[in-house]
């Protein structure tokens, strides 16, 4: 266990040493959702009613943009075979890598995420359920996104591939996610949706940390 | 106590001859040489079906007595979704063999059934568009079952491009079998998830594209027609299979011998 | 005859699906055997270089 928080200092230490790789998915998820109201114009139920789909796109796009960078130097300077050769179990390590990943690339975009509402003018029960969506829905984006990211470490220019790759197994996550806070802004309740939600993400949880070791060991063979 | 000692040796050797069977199919040698010979009876046997499916289907059924003949392009389009599904079944499970006993036959097959599986999921969703036109009165409906369809196409071309992008054999079969055995897990979710999407806002009610109620008439040439594509997708397997074998060892002594 | 080519209105469409649906398989089937086809050819013409290279050294 302790191995596996060494991992995430290692890794939070390593990104906030470069910011701007930090700041990068962020900025880039702003503008995407800047991007709609000026596409689609001021109709406020308009953006009311595609506000909450059209934040979890531009979540789920500005995840695959940072994603891209999650094995790739580690790949190339040799440590991610030595994360391999080490005694401790891969997948360990991996989830380690995984959840810093979601700490220095999510959480920003989930904290923003309901600031950036207010622009397609959601009320107050939607914005809280689009922070709690994304709050439970991200890290599914994570996990599916490792194993994408170890499968084609090794590839270059594989930034297409990625979300080739990983864009159809989010779906349920999208549809989950993005449903709900729209409901929630209806003034639904979405308790239901919500625990499905969170099944998803236990399921990922428990079972792509196995397929992300195996991809690495793929990956460096 | 003899007799069971001899039972327990019966038992040995049917156990023997049993590994023996499986093992000498999963010898690529012994597999190649097998599909090369059923090969043509499988097309054979497909084409005479699809000859006898369609002409069930588009004369001797009767109309449906609500989509009147419209109906009828269920018999093209079920089979394609029903072996879509199928292939990517197949894909999935030969992966996992291949993952798991490091069996290079399972990666062929595995490889085999991509390219099939995406032509029979876009016939699905073409023949499922022109059956939409005039049930729904529009060409492309949400309807969960479509959507899915969708979304499995995808997965196949995930997969097939994955393959593409890796230049060695070895590592392009593992890499795509970890990606289609996540994917297998995921395709449920994916369903259940497009489907509960779809019940929240449910418009004015579509026509489903549902099975009509079903006689014996119309429901035979349906059954021919999942045989046909069967044995269809079978053959298009064994033929992909053998290019797979190949590649894979074109520089063993029973090739070049094949070959020369 | 011409109520088969009709189809009560729906002629357009229900034969539109099984031609599509002919064209795709056979393209399908079409494909395959060629890379087989293709495959074979380049692997015989391969051996075929490797062994007049050793005969001549």
């Amino acid at each position: 266990m302790s191995i596996f928080f060494a991992v995430i200092k290692h890794d939070l230490a390593m990104a906030f040493r470069r910011w701007s790789d930090l700041a990068m998915p962020l900025v880039f998820f702003v503008i995407v959702c800047t991007l709609f109201p000026l596409a689609l114009g001021q109709d406020k139920e308009l953006l009311q009613a595609v506000g909450p789909g059209a934040i979890w796109v531009a979540a789920l796009l500005a995840t695959l943009l940072s994603l891209n960078t999650l094995f790739r130097e580690d790949f190339d300077d040799g440590s991610l075979e030595q994360l391999a050769l080490s005694e401790h179990p891969l997948s360990v390590l991996l989830l380690g890598k995984t959840a810093a990943h979601w700490l220095v690339a999510e959480v920003p975009l989930v904290l923003l995420a309901p600031l950036l509402a207010l622009g397609f003018d959601i009320p107050a029960a939607g914005r809280e359920a689009l922070l709690l969506t994304l709050l439970i829905g991200t890290p599914t984006l994570s996990l599916l996104g490792s194993v994408g990211a170890a499968l084609t470490a090794g590839l270059r220019r594989a930034s297409g591939l990625l979300a080739v790759l990983i864009l159809p197994l989010s779906v349920p996550v999208l549809i989950f996610g993005a449903r709900s806070a729209d409901l929630a802004a209806r003034g639904q309740s979405i308790e239901g949706p919500l625990l499905l939600l969170g099944g998803i993400t236990v399921l990922a949880l428990t079972l792509t940390p196995f397929a992300t070791a195996a991809a690495v060991r793929v990956t460096l063979d | 106590m003899p007799s069971v000692a001899y039972g327990r040796q019966l038992d040995a050797i049917f156990v023997l001859s049993m590994w023996n069977w499986f093992f000498k199919l999963g010898s690529p040698p012994h597999f190649y040489r097998i599909a090369t010979r059923l090969e043509p009876w499988l097309m054979g046997g497909a084409l005479v079906l699809l000859v006898i499916g369609a002409y069930g289907g588009l004369a001797m059924a009767p109309p449906d007595y609500l989509q009147g003949d419209g109906f009828r392009i269920i018999y093209v389009h079920v089979p394609s979704a029903f072996l879509s599904m199928f292939a990517y079944s197949v894909m999935a499970v030969a992966s996992a063999i291949g993952l798991i006993w490091r069996m290079k036959l399972a990666f062929c097959v595995a490889a085999a059934s991509a390219p099939a599986g995406a032509a029979f999921t876009f016939l699905a969703l073409c023949t499922g568009a022109i059956w939409g036109e005039p049930i729904w009165g529009t060409w492309w409906a949400w309807d969960p079952r479509l959507t899915a369809e969708l979304v499995l196409l995808f997965l196949f071309l995930g997969y097939m491009l994955l393959r593409q992008a890796m230049p060695e054999t070895r590592q392009a079969d593992r890499a795509s079998g970890i990606l289609a055995v996540v994917g297998v897990v995921n395709l449920p979710i994916i369903h259940y998830s497009v489907e509960w999407w779809n019940s929240i806002h449910q418009g004015p009610s579509l026509m489903k594209l549902e099975t009509p109620s079903i006689d014996g008439d119309m429901l035979w040439p349906l059954l021919v027609m999942i045989v046909a594509y069967q044995l269809l997708f079978i053959g298009i397997l064994f033929t992909s299979i053998r290019t797979q074998i190949l590649l894979r060892e074109r520089n063993t002594r029973w090739i070049s011998d094949l070959l020369s | 005859m011409a109520e088969i080519i009709h189809m009560g209105g729906y002629g357009s469409y229900v034969w539109s699906a099984f031609g599509l649906t002919f064209v795709v398989l056979l393209a399908t089937v079409w494909l395959t055997k060629r890379s087989l086809q293709q495959t074979r050819n380049r692997l015989t013409r391969r051996l075929r270089s490797a062994s007049a290279t050793e005969a001549s050294s």
